[in-house]
């Protein structure tokens, strides 16, 4: 009897979406996995090989199309290999096991006999003049996986397990047109949209010739409802255009951010929901110790590198989508809902943007498209945010302020915990009932979804991470779910686990203070979890961590540890910095144990990336408003330079491990509470919110 | 009113018609000569996604009207090599994997080649001075830096640039 199949694969369960041979020699393997930047294509492609016996040459990925791949929803979260990994592995292994039985009968032999060689059928190893190219058009792809094909020992793996060379990297180092950015379709209209400013904004004036004259070139309005656009065959007119439009359209019922509203102190006169996690409250045992601490971090952006780019084209009552978001399947949905279309009337491909670190503008982006292609049938539409645009309009994730309350024992380790939560949710995706926005502002407008958050199941949002690992009698979260908030909040990286792990992370090092213990000596004496002591330790020995080191002289150094979503991948930070009125990292080390490696080099390249993220949220990055989103290009929205970057280590520990960990979001939160720890370390004093801007740090300075 | 410009991209002459002289540059090296590599991050001159070599020297070109490039010589990513036959940068940089989303490559390749012309054995700290011309948000940067090394180091050993 089987064992059940992997949830993508029963989800998508007819082989043929995951694996099919288009030509003599070679392979096409689909994947609803999506190319954030994040190697996973290439990862896919590496089990693809090892499962089916075939050199990673012959493959060709397919990725995110609602035509020709398995719907696996959003590429997020870090799950595409923990969880499509495995899919992918059981999907090859039955393709492999199908051809072997029509192999044997064709050889009239048992299956038992045979093996494969770079796609070629061997009999004890000699050749049978068998291929799966000269098997392909008797086994029969379109039948359900079983979850019987025997899947490769670890023992026997020649790509998974190796650093293979990204597939798409050499095209983009030589400038090839791979990105959305780059497409053109033939007839193609370039549009930019006039954003409704918010829910309910109602257009005023539009001084037309102002920016038919801005324009310097042929442009024309698309208009329906609130929603406008500006197109033309000409980007640099339309461009002109729509910057111009900015002013040169009034809006009514504005409702502009202030300035106070961008602190996460703001959320606690707000209106909330509370959600409770965890053990009940013990109430108050006499003669225990009470710690009580509040951390907090502001609005952040995504911020990632191009703005946000769709494309559409509608024509005999079809509509086709071109777009890099994360989740072509749901995204489907979400436009048939907004669009009054049928779901089968849209095809949704998916196409590279840069950088993805989570729910963008991309969605919005092709919706917009989707918008004016309806309202010029036949013509390929192509919507570019401008930078502008993207920072103030993309989902930010939501500030948050996160208060720990503790129960000590005699010895000074806790007994008791609860994480106490202001934070909106960090889920308005479209798949999750969230808007896009162009249909906000259409003629009936695309409703806002209750509040709600990502479920405890899926990891949580603003809880995600709120639970410490550690072995502590009775653990709880108490989470304060604001209902409403001035800009739209949404995932990115880590979602709530980066200000959890701040927050506790910095706490325990608070209690190792107060307890006297060496921050890495009070950790281990409170876990019992062998792989969250492996990595602990391993980083206090890469870093030559050393218990006795003074400080309070403006050097410091900090340690953090997490488990993400204390189910994925274990990861533990040091990090070394400077301190008079900036900070300056010198050095981060980082242990992580990720179980099944496929391969080391993406996962490295993932965890740098990851620490040099959160370290540019730390000590830069907070989205500010002034009437409106204030955070709107790089000058005021710094994020770390190459002159800023540490040096830094990372090793992956425990690869031969069964079961893969998904890395992508592991090192956000240790980095952000091992800087934090670092700086108290530095100044004998702490900052506990984020960002440690130049005048927190003076504010604290001045104070002691 | 149509003018005609006249420049060299990558050692060819080009020539275009355009109503607008203040026509950015990036649009033209895209839209107008379907060059892609290229590529647009801000159009504000901040993050240098766009940057090209004009006569040599890098600038970004996303707010760079193309009347003043007439005459000039540019140089873009595509000009610099192939996949048959890779710039020494190229190289390295595949070499160390340099790049998640890659979207900022191109620019950066290209300040790195204005470096090594100027400098053919820059510091780290001189390369990452130079690089602060270019912002990479995936955190690429010490795999940027180490490959900017590595081809320094092969092209003062006589790599073929």
């Amino acid at each position: 009897m089987n064992a059940p199949l992997p949830g993508p694969l029963a989800d998508n369960p007819s082989l043929d979406r995951w694996v099919s041979f288009p030509s003599p020699g070679k392979i096409s393997i689909g994947t609803g996995r999506v190319e954030l930047g994040q190697g996973v294509l290439t990862a896919m492609a590496q089990i693809a090989a090892d499962e089916l016996d075939v050199a990673m040459a012959r493959i060709t990925m397919r990725s995110g199309d609602t035509e020709r791949t398995p719907n696996e929803g959003y590429t997020a979260g870090s799950q595409s290999i923990q969880f499509g990994g495995v899919a992918m592995r059981q999907a090859c292994a039955d393709v492999r096991a199908l051809f072997l039985e029509q192999a044997a009968k064709i050889i009239g032999c048992a299956a038992a006999e045979l093996s494969i060689r770079d796609g070629r059928i061997l009999r004890k190893n000699a050749p049978t003049g068998q291929d799966y190219w000269t098997l392909a058009s008797a086994v029969n792809l379109a039948v359900k996986a079983t979850g019987s094909g025997a899947r490769k020992p670890a023992a026997d793996f020649e790509t998974i397990g190796q650093s293979s060379e990204r597939l798409d990297l050499p095209d983009k180092i030589f400038g090839k047109a791979v990105f959305i950015h780059d497409m053109q379709l033939p007839g193609m209209v370039h549009a930019r949209v006039v954003r409704q400013p918010n829910r309910g904004a109602t257009i005023g004036a539009i001084d037309e010739q102002a920016i038919k004259r801005a324009a310097k070139g042929r442009i024309d309005f698309v208009r329906h409802g609130n929603f406008l656009a500006i197109v033309g065959n000409d980007e640099t007119a339309v461009d002109l255009a729509g910057a111009a439009a900015v002013n040169a359209v009034t809006w009514q019922n504005v409702e502009a951010p202030t300035a106070l509203q961008a602190e996460a102190s703001w959320l606690l006169q707000r209106p909330w929901i509370d959600r409770v996690f965890g053990a009940p409250d013990t109430g108050e045992p006499q003669g225990r110790q009470r710690f009580e601490a509040t951390y907090s971090r502001g609005y952040l952006a995504h911020a990632s590198i191009s703005p946000s780019c769709g494309l559409a084209e509608y024509r005999d009552s079809h509509l086709t989508v071109w777009t890099h978001c994360q989740g072509v399947f749901p995204l489907r949905a979400a436009l048939a809902k907004a669009l009054g279309l049928d779901a089968s009337a849209i095809i949704v491909h998916h196409v590279q943007g840069s950088g993805c670190y989570g729910h963008n503008g991309a969605d919005d982006a092709a919706a917009d498209a989707a918008i004016i292609a309806m309202q010029m049938p036949g013509k390929p539409i192509r919507v570019r945010w401008r930078r502008e645009e993207e920072f103030v309009y993309e989902p930010k994730t939501p500030s948050m302020v996160v208060k720990v309350h503790a129960l000590l024992d005699d010895a000074g380790k806790p007994t008791d915990w609860t994480q106490e939560i202001w934070s909106a949710t960090h889920n308005k995706r479209p798949g999750a009932g969230g808007v896009l926005l162009g249909a906000v502002a259409l003629p009936t407008p695309m409703p806002e979804p209750p509040p709600n958050d990502v479920p405890e199941a899926n990891g949580g949002g603003a809880t995600r991470n709120g639970e410490p690992l550690y072995d502590i009698a009775a653990k709880r979260i108490l989470h304060h779910l604001v209902t409403d908030t001035p800009v739209r909040t949404s995932a990115l990286r880590s979602l709530g686990a980066m200000p959890n792990v701040f927050a506790l992370e910095c706490c325990i090092d608070e209690l190792a203070e107060r307890a006297g213990q060496d921050p890495v000596q009070y950790r281990l004496s409170i876990t019992a979890d062998k792989r969250a002591r492996a990595v602990i330790e391993k980083v206090a020995a890469m870093a030559r961590w050393n218990p006795k080191e003074p400080g309070g002289a403006g050097h410091g150094r900090g340690i953090a540890f997490a488990r993400y979503k204390n189910r994925a991948a274990y990861s533990a930070v040091v990090v070394e910095l400077d301190v008079d009125e900036e900070i300056r990292l010198a050095h981060v080390w980082c242990a992580t144990d990720a179980g099944l490696v496929v391969n080391p080099d993406g996962a490295i390249n993932q965890l740098e990336g990851g620490i040099i993220q959160s370290a540019s949220w730390v000590l830069k990055e907070q989205v500010r408003f002034d009437s409106g989103v204030s955070s709107i290009d790089w000058e005021t929205y710094p994020v770390l330079k190459f002159s800023e970057v540490p040096e830094i280590d990372i090793e992956l520990i425990n690869t031969k491990d069964e079961v893969p960990l998904g890395v992508g979001e592991v090192t956000a939160g240790p980095t952000a509470a091992a800087i934090g720890n670092a700086v108290s370390h530095a100044l004998g004093t702490r900052i506990r919110d984020l960002p440690l801007t130049r005048d927190r740090i003076m504010a604290t300075l001045l104070k002691a | 009113m149509t003018q005609k410009f006249d420049f060299s991209v990558n050692g060819k002459p080009v020539s275009v018609s355009l109503d607008n002289e203040e026509t950015p540059l990036l649009n033209v090296l895209r839209n107008e000569l379907g060059l892609m590599g290229t590529r647009f991050g801000c159009g504000l001159e901040q993050c240098g996604c766009c940057m090209v070599l004009i006569d040599g020297q890098p600038e970004k070109c996303c707010a760079k009207p193309v009347w003043s490039v007439a005459g000039k010589n540019i140089t873009t990513i595509e000009g610099l090599g192939t996949s048959e036959r890779p710039h020494p940068l190229q190289q390295a940089f595949i070499d160390e994997q340099a790049g998640q989303c890659g979207y900022c490559l191109s620019g950066i390749i290209i300040t790195a080649k204005a470096l090594l012309d100027k400098n053919p054995s820059p510091t780290r700290a001189q390369i990452a001075a130079a690089l602060d011309d270019n912002i990479c948000r995936c955190g690429t940067h010490n795999r940027i830096m180490r490959a900017v090394e590595k081809a320094a180091a092969q092209m003062r050993a006589g790599a073929r640039a």
